[in-house]
């Protein structure tokens, strides 16, 4: 077991949460999620099941979109964790949240957070998806208000956004 | 929120110091790749492990690669995103692209190992329930009980095997490479499996998968994984079928496995198959004939999403389609439920 | 720019609230935290039907980190939302009437040391025999799972005849009837229940809950509790979905209250989605029966209608779903005589209550397919059949119900249109087909759920100097948008910009009571009132501009940020200057406006379920593929039009329309709310209960139908339920158009259509039971009421 690492009970996690470093004394048995939610009032990220079933507590791990409610906290030490907060720019919000305010895509707004991050690593990798492209990137989180016609056509208003925005720079 | 309970988290560095560490805590200790699996059935209290042999920080498991002559070597703990997506994978073997593009959700697929998915828990919804639920309806066999509520007469438990991708590899005649304290052995994926919801596995519990080898011998079989579910993301498939055929020059099939998931504890090999297509042009005879074998072995229960007869009617259809997608000229794709990925 | 002479309402202008939740800046229940907080948890029961002989805690009270265990005997009045059938318990007292019911609450210091705590409470059961199906409940006559309704198992029986429902069916040429069953489904909103309660040295409860309704939560800790309504506040926190699932006060919101006020402690408590299928209240088990009568030419002479409601352990709202699976039928289609007979029946599962559609999905099922049945046998277009007959306005139908405005002849014709109906139905290839349905809904209901004269909406507002703007208001904001409501109506009234408008709701401190977010009634509710408020607010500000600007008042109006004069256009008064004035002159400034529903015609004892200040219409049209080796459904496109009287913001009405259609598409495909035998909910996980994914959502084509409805705020109607209803009915004459076979049953499995293909899926059946003699009567009977349009 020499090179073993046994973790029990509280410990200092170093955490990089939306580009910044925080320590936090975290349980080893604590979900991402709870961490996020509990210790560091990133309230931002919720939950619906805790078990994988939802969506709804999506978040980004070195830009990937994993569920945070079965990744521990541990296993996200030394990597990149984008959550809602995060998605702003200096205080601008992304044109992935202003398309979504824009066209109403969020109601309740309680699946939103996960669908944001869901689509941000879309877009980040594709960035002129196609709808069907859409969809599959979104079929891992469920909302209940929207039949996600407006989630999906906020999508693609971010992108045309994006484009314009770059055509501008160029 | 539902929470884990508490555990001990071992973090080793090679798979041999993980097996040593499953051997010497024995039954209080469990292995964990992804936890997608792992981590709800601990919430829920189906698991209970004190010690949680993390497979995290393993480097040897990982790695997709072909070699000549060898064939290619997917290590057990590579994503299923890594899986889906790779370029030979894709090409060569596109019934295990869908196999692991089709489970659960991305997010899950980008924590969920290829190996965790091959060693799945066998699923029941009478076992896949809180603890609460359970208690309520009587403990069963799987976890705390002594009856199979699914059919107490059973003397074995009857939960399923929900893995996608076992068929698909067992149906290319994929081969596993074991590793314990003891040493390491290679063996046919398809012998690891037993038809028992509890034991469903015939390896120790102290072994882990370093990975498979998809044999060169398997390169160019025509291959293909349909899913039945009720939604095209999130669910466990309720049917699976594997088929994998080598069409000779002239058209003939010269050989065929078909590998079935979900209708019993373990992958079901339709064995029959064989004698009815081989040695001749897969036509419709041929697929009515081998698809009504498969729906005859096909045993599903009342312990999944969709009645049981339904599933095993669908035996029959799935079969029918997967063979006719393999006979197509040029065929090598996936099925119709594909993702892309 | 004013657009149809408003500047904000009609546009499609992003809501108040966008921002935040896009930012995961909106403070849901669960993400509040108060110091020195204490976590809940309850005990649920796992037997079905049991007597409750005793709970001991004490183990659980040794647990380190418990502070405090209550049961049954610490709350023991009963509660319910229907004021005639209180006959909840926070707590089980002596008897469990379904797996999950409550029965011990826990507070400790952590959720993990409250959930310990509930393994070691010993809870002294004697299992009862479970009653879990209507029949069941009908039979056993000595065997009850309440002592307090009159009749056995039957919570409430009705019997209603409407004209002469012989003469109609026997002035038919032709009488069909039809079986139908619809399965339970619930709400399943993607945020769990959550309530957080403080109580402080002063005396004073303070509760935040996820809750649709928080005037009736506040009424029920008050009777509970035992402390006067004044010492109570209830907040409503941003609702994370609920339709309908958060309507009923809850145990966990009495249980935290009681916990707080023992341990003097805040205590939260946070259901899992595991309990939210025990919660539940969801749509209501009914199986059907319905005979109609017809001409050759489709018109319709009399129709007859059985409903038999599963209704679970507890009334919740049952009294009002029974009545609401009768009521709607009469409002599409000219009817001369309706006869309708509901019976509710407890059983022991969770309770059922409103879901979106509450109690009219059900019967709009079984009317909209049997009329596809009847246009299909008598040879007609099933468009043009209704279209021959559709309702007028200004009209009273035979239950006595007053319909103002009615769009649903346009929205028959432009789905029918735009989907290309005439050239699809019956035309399309084997396995491929298209259906249509028509339906109603209310825009709130008439009467409020305890009788009384006041008002069912209030508003306060507020202009400081400066030019602020505050309205206040009980509405609760589920998702619907009903904040943006007020601030638009606010906004458009008094010439500002919606950002400009404050918005404070659903705080019994600080908001003038709103009755909740239910029944589709807020928009139309707090909008008249809010513009009645802004109308008061008016008369001063004019009264100081037309003494400055030396024009009358009645040439004044509100307009940019500014009072103008009409005829003068460069004459005005900046806002925040008017108001400067106005406060000088007439002290601090606050006006108040209150709506309540106008009355209907109807005056017999049971009328009071189905009246609204307006109907909203609905026509859907559903294009499916249905594989007939399968049974599998893939639906490709839902046209839907809906009559939502004026579109108050185009965005979020069609925002509504689609999450309507959406969920009737997991209502008619997927969704259930089943059980085992022995009484366990089947499938309480967001896994295996199935709610669809973007994956089985199709493109959905919203058409919005304007009518101006004179008894709406700017002419609206409601749009948050209605088009939900005709989707289900459409999907199911789709399936006949693609594959030949009639599906009486929801949810429409791929089992059931081989099984139908196979020729063999039975009809449902239903019980036989001597409904109690009808209430008679006809138009012409009832009270005069005067149209307003």
């Amino acid at each position: 077991m020499s090179t073993s690492e046994t973790i029990t009970g509280k410990r200092l996690m170093r955490l990089r949460v939306n580009g910044e470093p925080h320590e936090v004394a975290g349980h080893v048995t604590h979900s991402l999620l709870e961490v996020l939610r509990e210790e560091m009032a990133l309230t931002g990220t919720k939950h619906g099941c805790e078990l994988g079933e939802c969506g709804t507590c999506t978040v980004l791990v070195d830009g990937e979109p994993v569920y945070s409610c079965l990744m521990l906290a541990v296993e996200a030490e030394g990597r990149e964790i984008t959550t809602v907060e995060g998605l702003a720019l200096q205080g601008r919000p992304h044109p992935l949240q202003r398309a979504f305010s824009d066209l109403g895509a969020a109601q309740c707004g309680y699946c939103i957070p996960g669908i944001l991050l869901a689509a941000k690593a879309l877009l980040d990798k594709q960035p002129n998806p196609a709808r069907a492209d859409i969809e599959e990137a979104l079929s891992g989180n469920l909302c209940r208000c929207t039949g996600y016609t407006k989630i999906i056509e906020a999508v693609e208003q971010a992108v045309r956004e994006v484009q314009v925005q770059e055509g501008t720079r160029a | 929120m539902l929470r884990l309970p508490d555990f001990t988290y071992i973090r080793p560095r090679t798979l041999a110091e993980a097996a040593g560490v499953l051997q010497e805590l024995g039954a209080e200790a469990m292995a964990v790749a992804g936890g997608t699996d792992v981590y709800p059935k601990m919430k829920r209290g189906q698991f209970t492990p004190r010690y949680l042999v993390s497979l995290s920080r393993v480097e040897e498991h990982r790695g997709i690669r072909r070699e000549e002559a060898r064939g290619l070597w997917i290590g057990a703990g590579e994503t299923l995103t890594a899986v889906a997506g790779h370029a030979t994978v894709r090409r060569e073997f596109p019934a295990l692209a869908a196999a692991a593009g089709l489970v659960s959700t991305l997010q899950l697929r980008n924590a969920g190992t290829i190996g965790g998915n091959l060693f799945v828990d066998t699923r029941c919804n009478y076992y896949d329930q809180s603890f609460f639920w359970r208690q309520a309806v009587g403990f069963c066999l799987k976890k705390d009980g002594d009856i199979c509520l699914v059919a107490p007469k059973s003397r074995v438990c009857l939960a399923i095997c929900s893995s996608d991708t076992a068929p698909v590899l067992s149906s290319l005649g994929a081969e596993a490479v074991l590793v314990s304290a003891r040493g390491n052995r290679r063996v046919p994926l398809e012998t690891l499996y037993r038809d028992d919801g509890i034991d469903y596995l015939a390896k120790r519990p102290d072994e882990l998968l370093q990975g498979v080898w998809i044999p060169e011998s398997s390169f160019g079989w025509r291959n293909v994984y349909l899913k039945l579910r009720r939604r095209g993301s999130f669910d466990f498939p309720v049917l699976g079928v594997a088929a994998a055929l080598r069409l000779g020059a002239a058209g003939a099939c010269e050989a065929v496995r078909i590998v079935l998931t979900a209708v019993a504890s373990a992958p079901k090999v339709v064995e029959d198959a064989p004698r009815v297509l081989c040695g001749k042009p897969v036509d419709a005879a041929a697929i009515e004939e081998a698809a009504e074998l498969a729906m005859r072995v096909s045993h599903p229960l009342d312990n999944a999403d969709m009645d049981y007869w339904y599933r095993k009617r669908m035996t029959r259809v799935y079969v029918t389609r997967a063979l006719r997608q393999l006979a197509e000229v040029g065929a090598t794709t996936a099925g119709p439920d594909a993702a892309p990925v | 720019m004013k657009k149809n002479g408003f500047s904000v309402i009609g546009k499609p202008l992003p809501r108040i609230d966008g921002p935040a939740k896009c930012a995961g800046d909106t403070r849901y229940a669960d993400d509040m935290v108060l110091p020195r907080m204490l976590f809940s948890r309850l005990l649920r029961s796992p037997h079905p039907h049991a007597l409750v002989h005793g709970v001991s805690a004490k183990r659980a009270l040794e647990l380190p980190g418990v502070h405090a265990v209550i049961t049954g005997a610490d709350v023991p009045t009963k509660f319910g939302i229907m004021p005639s059938t209180q006959d909840e318990e926070a707590l089980a007292v002596d008897k469990v009437r379904y797996v999950g019911d409550p029965v011990a609450a826990v507070a400790a210091v952590s959720e993990d040391a409250a959930e310990e705590a509930l393994g070691l409470i010993e809870v002294d059961y004697q299992v009862l025999d479970p009653i879990l199906s209507i029949e069941g409940a009908l039979a056993a006559e000595d065997h009850r799972i309440h002592t307090w309704n009159r009749h056995a198992n039957i919570q409430k029986a009705v019997s209603f005849e409407f004209g002469d429902v012989d003469a109609g069916f026997a002035e038919a040429d032709e009488v069909f009837e039809g079986t139908y069953f619809f399965q339970g489904n619930t709400h399943l909103p993607m945020e769990q229940y959550c309530a957080l309660a403080s109580y402080t040295p002063d005396g004073k409860l303070t509760l935040w809950s996820s809750t649709q309704t928080p005037h009736y939560v506040h009424r029920a800790l008050s009777r509970v509790l035992g402390l006067p309504m004044g010492h109570i506040r209830v907040v409503a926190t941003p609702v994370g979905g609920g339709f309908g699932g958060k309507s009923d006060p809850f145990s966990h919101e009495i249980a935290v209250a009681k916990l707080a006020m023992i341990t003097g402690r805040p205590v939260k408590i946070t259901l899992n989605r595991e309990e939210s299928f025990y919660v539940h209240r969801g749509r209501h088990p009914v199986k059907m029966w319905m005979r109609t009568g017809v001409k050759r030419d489709g018109t319709l002479t009399g129709m007859w209608f059985r409903s038999f409601l599963d209704g679970g352990g507890y009334s919740s709202y049952g009294l009002a779903t029974v009545y609401y699976t009768g009521a709607l039928q009469t409002v599409t289609y000219e009817l001369p005589a309706y006869k309708f007979e509901g019976v509710r029946v407890f059983t022991n599962k969770p309770p059922c209550g409103p879901k979106r559609g509450h109690g009219t999905p059900q019967p709009r099922f079984a009317m909209e397919v049997q009329l596809d049945e009847i246009a299909e046998k008598l040879g007609l277009d099933p468009v043009e059949m209704r279209l021959k007959q559709v309702v007028a306005p200004d009209s009273v139908t035979v239950n006595g119900l007053r319909v103002s405005t009615i769009g649903l002849r346009e929205c028959i014709e432009k789905v029918a249109e735009r989907s290309g109906w005439k050239d699809k139905h019956r035309a399309l290839p084997d396995g491929h087909g298209i259906g249509f349905a028509a339906s109603s809904y209310i825009s709130g209901a008439g009467l409020p759920i305890y009788w009384n004269d006041m008002p069912h909406s209030g508003v306060q507002l507020r202009a400081d100097r400066g030019g602020g703007v505050t309205v206040f208001c009980g509405s609760t904001d589920i998702g619907q948008g009903s904040d943006s409501i007020l601030a638009f109506a606010v906004a458009e009234e008094l010439g500002l910009q919606p950002e400009d408008v404050r918005v404070v709701t659903a705080d019994t401190d600080l908001t003038p009571v709103d009755l909740g977010s239910y029944s589709s009634r807020v928009t139309v509710m707090t909008g008249n009132a809010a513009i009645q408020a802004c109308g008061n607010l008016k008369e001063r500000l004019f009264e100081v501009a037309s003494e400055v600007l030396e024009v009358p008042a009645d040439d004044l109006e509100m307009e940019e940020g500014h009072v103008r004069s009409r005829s003068l256009p460069d004459l005005g008064l900046a806002f925040a200057e008017c108001v400067e004035r106005a406060e000088t002159r007439f002290g601090t400034l606050g006006a108040t406006g209150s709506y309540r529903p106008p009355r209907h015609p109807g005056d017999y004892k049971g009328a009071g379920v189905g009246p609204t200040p307006s109907y909203s219409y609905s026509a859907a049209v559903v294009e499916l593929h249905c594989d007939a080796d399968t049974g599998e459904i893939r639906i490709d496109k839902v046209w839907i039009a809906h009559d939502c009287g004026r579109a108050f913001n185009p965005l979020w009405v069609e925002g509504q329309v689609e999450g309507s259609v959406y969920m009737a598409l997991g209502e008619v495909l997927m969704e259930e709310q089943i059980f085992r035998k022995s009484g366990v909910h089947k499938i309480p996980s967001i896994l295996e209960y199935k709610s669809p994914t973007t994956l089985e959502t199709p493109p959905i084509e919203t058409i919005l139908v304007e009518t101006d409805d004179p008894e709406g705020p700017f002419g609206a109607k409601e749009a948050g339920q209605g088009p939900l209803l005709p989707v289900i009915p459409a999907v199911s004459n789709a399936v006949y158009d693609a594959v030949g076979v009639r599906i009486h049953e929801i949810p429409i499995t791929p089992d059931k259509i081989l099984r139908a293909l196979d020729q063999r899926l039975k009809d449902p059946t239903v019980p036989d039971f001597a409904f109690p003699a009808p209430i008679r009567w006809a138009p012409g009977q009832g009270v005069e009421v005067p149209q307003k349009s």
